[in-house]
């Protein structure tokens, strides 16, 4: 029987191979319960990096130009990348 | 202030007397009486009241003044409490609804009677997230972002934030009850050269200004300067002001007409 695993990082630009800036992390298994403000430190340096501890890529956010007139508006974090890993729980 | 226009806080450490942090566990333990929505402050905390005492320590009653000025209203006041060993933390939240103004701004009194430990939960705060443009908790699948404050911090401590901050009570996983008495401020008068502005010219102003958070991405930091020196022209009445050139070299439209096509 397996369980999902979630890693979702926000990385300094698009690609990949960017540095973390975020993190939140959600665990199927229930062996963990990772919850808001409970790290100051980053899981990985970069995305890459995740992909190398054998995390699988799900998704990563669109680029999506600005709006007229809300060119200079800051907003959530645009470089959001969702990793999985599926863990056998016997 | 200019900590303030970078960061969306500040901080004062240890800030009320140690009697009134032991009057205070038991007056928010009682819980605090609602009062409506826009009162007066000399309305809303009668004189000798806790509250009243509260927002005019010296230090206090200073702050709230460069900030939002005289006479502001409360806005409201509610006690928060983490209890202890168990509970959630709340996800990362703007108070409110999402608030774009960009002349005005709410204060948000944060006041700590107790010692705050990491294991008590202290409250998570994002240091430059106040002009982010999101609505309440929608940023809660934010768990953890380089740079946060996890509070930890003397009895006494009132920690004073924009009304835009991303922050959220952490998990109490110690065994004592933590408390936080919370206060908003609406501002009654234009919100320009409310503080002691006789350094506004000092280099450090705009080093303040320039702080750059380990959280921002590589282009939206550079959006952060340029919002940043919109508040502040706002705040100073000074439309000359600018960081490293980042809103004068987007807003250039040149009248002059060329000699050589006259």
């Amino acid at each position: 029987m397996k369980r999902q695993q979630v890693l979702v990082l926000y990385l300094a630009h698009s690609g990949l191979d960017a540095a973390v800036l975020g993190w939140a992390s959600y665990d199927g298994t229930g062996l963990t319960n990772p919850t808001t403000g409970d790290s100051d430190e980053p899981p990985y340096d970069s995305g890459v990096a995740a992909l190398r501890d054998g995390w699988r890529l799900i998704q990563a956010s669109q680029l999506i130009p600005p709006g007229k007139g809300e060119e200079y508006d800051v907003s959530f974090l645009k470089h959001e990348f969702w990793f999985e890993k599926l863990v056998d729980v016997g | 202030m200019a900590r303030f226009v970078a960061h969306g806080s500040l901080r004062l450490d240890a800030v009320v007397p140690e009697a009134m942090n032991e009057e205070a566990l038991k007056v928010l333990a009682d819980g605090v009486c609602g009062v409506p929505y826009g009162t007066p402050v000399a309305e809303a905390f009668p004189e000798g009241s806790f509250s009243r005492r509260l927002v005019e320590l010296d230090r206090v009653a200073g702050a709230l003044r460069s900030l939002v000025g005289p006479d502001p209203l409360i806005d409201h006041h509610h006690v928060h409490i983490r209890e202890p060993e168990g509970g959630t933390a709340q996800p990362l939240h703007g108070d409110a609804i999402i608030d774009v103004r960009p002349d005005a701004f709410d204060v948000q009194l944060m006041y700590y009677p107790q010692e705050v430990t990491l294991e008590m939960g202290g409250t998570l705060s994002v240091p430059g997230s106040h002009l982010r443009r999101t609505n309440e908790t929608d940023t809660g699948r934010y768990q953890n972002l380089r740079g946060q404050t996890r509070l930890v911090c003397p009895a006494g401590t009132v920690v004073i934030v924009h009304h835009g901050i991303w922050h959220g009570g952490r998990r109490n996983d110690s065994a004592v009850k933590r408390y936080m008495y919370k206060i908003r401020f609406n501002p009654t008068v234009r919100q320009v050269r409310l503080w002691n502005t006789g350094d506004l010219a000092d280099p450090a102003v705009a080093e303040e200004l320039r702080t750059r958070f380990p959280w921002y991405e590589n282009a939206a930091g550079r959006l952060e300067y340029h919002n940043r020196v919109r508040l502040w022209r706002a705040l100073t009445g000074d439309d000359s002001f600018d960081l490293d050139h980042w809103v004068t070299r987007v807003t250039n439209r040149p009248n002059r007409v060329s000699r050589s096509h006259a």
